[in-house]
This record gives structure tokens, sequence and C-alpha cells, in this order.
């Protein structure tokens, strides 16, 4: 299925989860925040949120700012 | 012979948010060199809390350096900012994923915010409408609301009452190292913000260019200032810390010990009498 993650059109599996999704991005090793479709997902949840086609996903992190 | 040093008065702790730090100067973690400048800075700076800022993860990038690995999380307070937000929904949707990556690194700076709603992109002036919305759905949202805002101080009072821990009003332009351009107007905001409620805290945020606009803030009477690109962009940024530290705790003392009026004339300080001098007019 294709979704959107963080402005970027990606084809994954089926059925994959926020952390599957994390994990195969390599983004699990640091804090790392994810919203569905303009919606926060708290970490505690991305195992059971299996993405949907067409889904949104924004991923991010702290950097430097004032 | 040996000099003796009093312990320095006026330089107590301060409460803001439910915490309380002995440094008045909160800085920021943007635009240094390098992240060894950025970590030296913020030492010789004395702060206790930092801002940093919520952005997308690089997904194809070598990913190089973090901030989280420059920074020592267990030291300071991480106050998470919404820059970059130009609506109160997207400044409330930066919020919450700041909020979940404090939580992650079990910072107190949790349930923290720096709120800032962006009017416009060549100025970064406040939008005070969407400012106050995201306020109260922050607020809302149990959060402690640090609400970045102009100096107008009928904006400041309505985001103390929309229930904000901490309005922060603006010296001048954000990045712009103008100062305080409007002293009259940060009095008024202190005068509103305090008014019946003195322990109010309340923190210039913005527009400092160099060490005098910090004591300039701290002896109109903030509780504190918060800045960034006027260390980080310094020709040597570990210098202009140091002299942001002394110069946050210079403006403080000076606020508490009570400055002289100004007066039109002269008033001298050696006496007259007993002069051997002639003296016009007498």
């Amino acid at each position: 299925m294709r979704i959107t993650v963080n402005a970027e059109p990606r084809d994954v599996p089926d059925h994959l989860t926020l952390e599957a999704l994390i994990r195969d991005l390599e983004l699990h090793k640091a804090p790392c925040a994810a919203e569905v479709n303009r919606t926060l997902i708290p970490k505690k949840r991305h195992p059971e949120h299996e993405l949907r086609e067409g889904d949104t996903v924004e991923l991010v992190t702290l950097v430097g700012g004032g | 012979m040996t000099t003796t040093h009093t312990a320095e008065p006026g330089l107590a702790p301060f409460s803001i948010a439910g915490r309380t730090f002995s440094s008045r100067l909160f800085v920021g973690t943007g635009k240094y060199r390098d992240y060894a400048t950025m970590q030296t800075a913020l030492d010789a700076a004395g702060c206790d809390v930092v801002t940093v800022a919520v952005r997308r993860e690089r997904l194809y990038n070598e990913r190089g350096e973090s901030l989280l690995d420059a920074l020592d999380t267990s030291r300071y307070t991480i106050l998470p900012n919404t820059a970059g937000c130009f609506s109160a929904d997207d400044a409330v949707r930066v919020a919450r994923l700041g909020r979940e990556l404090l939580d992650q690194l079990g910072n107190p700076g949790a349930s923290w915010v720096k709120l800032e709603v962006l009017g416009d992109k060549k100025t970064l002036l406040p939008d005070p409408v969407g400012t106050l919305e995201a306020t109260r759905e922050l607020v809302a949202d149990g959060f402690q609301v640090l609400c970045y805002s102009s100096d107008d101080p009928i904006s400041a009072a309505r985001i103390k009452d929309a229930g904000a821990a901490s309005v922060m009003p603006a010296g001048s332009p954000i990045g712009s190292g103008q100062g305080v351009l409007n002293r009259s107007n940060i009095v008024l905001c202190l005068e509103a913000l305090k008014r019946g409620d003195p322990a109010y805290p309340v923190i210039v945020d913005a527009g400092v260019g160099a060490a005098s606009d910090v004591s300039i803030a701290m002896e109109l009477g903030a509780d504190g200032v918060l800045l960034n690109t006027a260390i980080a962009h310094a020709k040597d940024a570990v210098m202009m810390a140091h002299a942001m530290r002394k110069a946050c705790e210079a403006g403080r003392q000076s606020y508490l010990a009570g400055r002289i009026e100004k007066k039109l004339y002269a008033t001298a300080s050696s006496p007259f009498e007993g002069a051997i001098s002639y003296i016009p007019g007498e």
C-alpha cells in the first residue's frame, strides 16, 4: 500500500504497524514522535497501530531552536 | 593581602511553571557553528532551561550528529517551541509532539511549551488571535504555556487570562538584534501582568543583540530573558555567553538595588563645601 511519510510517498506492506515503520526507517534508537493523519499516536500505541492505505504520517524529533 | 567577596545579593532562585531555577537566562540551541560550541556556550551562560524545536526526521540523509547526542538532557529542563507555526492548530500539534518527545526522554520540560503562533514570515511577529486560541487549547490539555507575545500590554494580559504560566513579550523581532525597542511597553506589560500577582513570571523573549540588552530587560523588572541568536551568531559565542550570564545577573541586581531618578541637571558627588577653588555664582 502507499502512504506518505514526512511529505514523501512510500510503498509499504499492508498492515504495517507504526512501530515497524519507525524501526524500518532506523528511527527507533532515539526519541521519535509520530502523527498519523494529524493526530498524535503515543509511543506505547505504536506496536498496535496499523497503518492504512493513504495515511499521512509525520515522524519528528528535536533539533536546535530558539 | 587577600580580597574577600561578599555573597552576591539578589540572585535567589526563581520559580516558573512550578519549577525553580538559579539562572534567569533561557538559551536556545539553534544556529551554533557546531554542537561542541553550543555545549560550551550553554555551560558558560549558566542556564538551566534550553529551548529546542520539533522537526521532521530526515529519512534519506545520513543522520550524522543529533542535537540529543550533544545535549545533556539530565542537566537542562528542555523547553520545546512551536517555532514555524502560523496557525493555532499547527502550534497545538507541534506542542503535543514536543511533549511526546520529552516524555520519551523523561525530561521535566515535557509538560512545557514555548508557544509561538506567528503572523508573518518576514517579521516573525506573533498572531495575537491564534496565540490566544492555542494558549486556551494547550492550557486545557494540561500544558504549562510559556507564551511568546508582542510587547502590547493588552495582548499580554489576555494571554495571562487565558492561563499561560508565563508571558514572554518580545524586545524586538526574533533574531533582529535590535534589543529592547520599546522600554515603556515592556514596563506596561510588567505592570499589567504583575498587578496583584507580583510573582507572575515575565520573560523578555527575542531581539537581544548584545549583553547590554539583557541588562536593560532585567533592569526594567523582567524575571528573565530568553535568547539564542545573540550568542550563537556572535563572533565568539562562548565569550558572549559569559557576557550574557553576567549581564543577566547585573541587570537583576540593578533592578533590585533600585536605580536613582533621572534628573536634568548635575548633582556633584564631591562636596563644594571646603573647596579651595573659585566656584561661579557663589
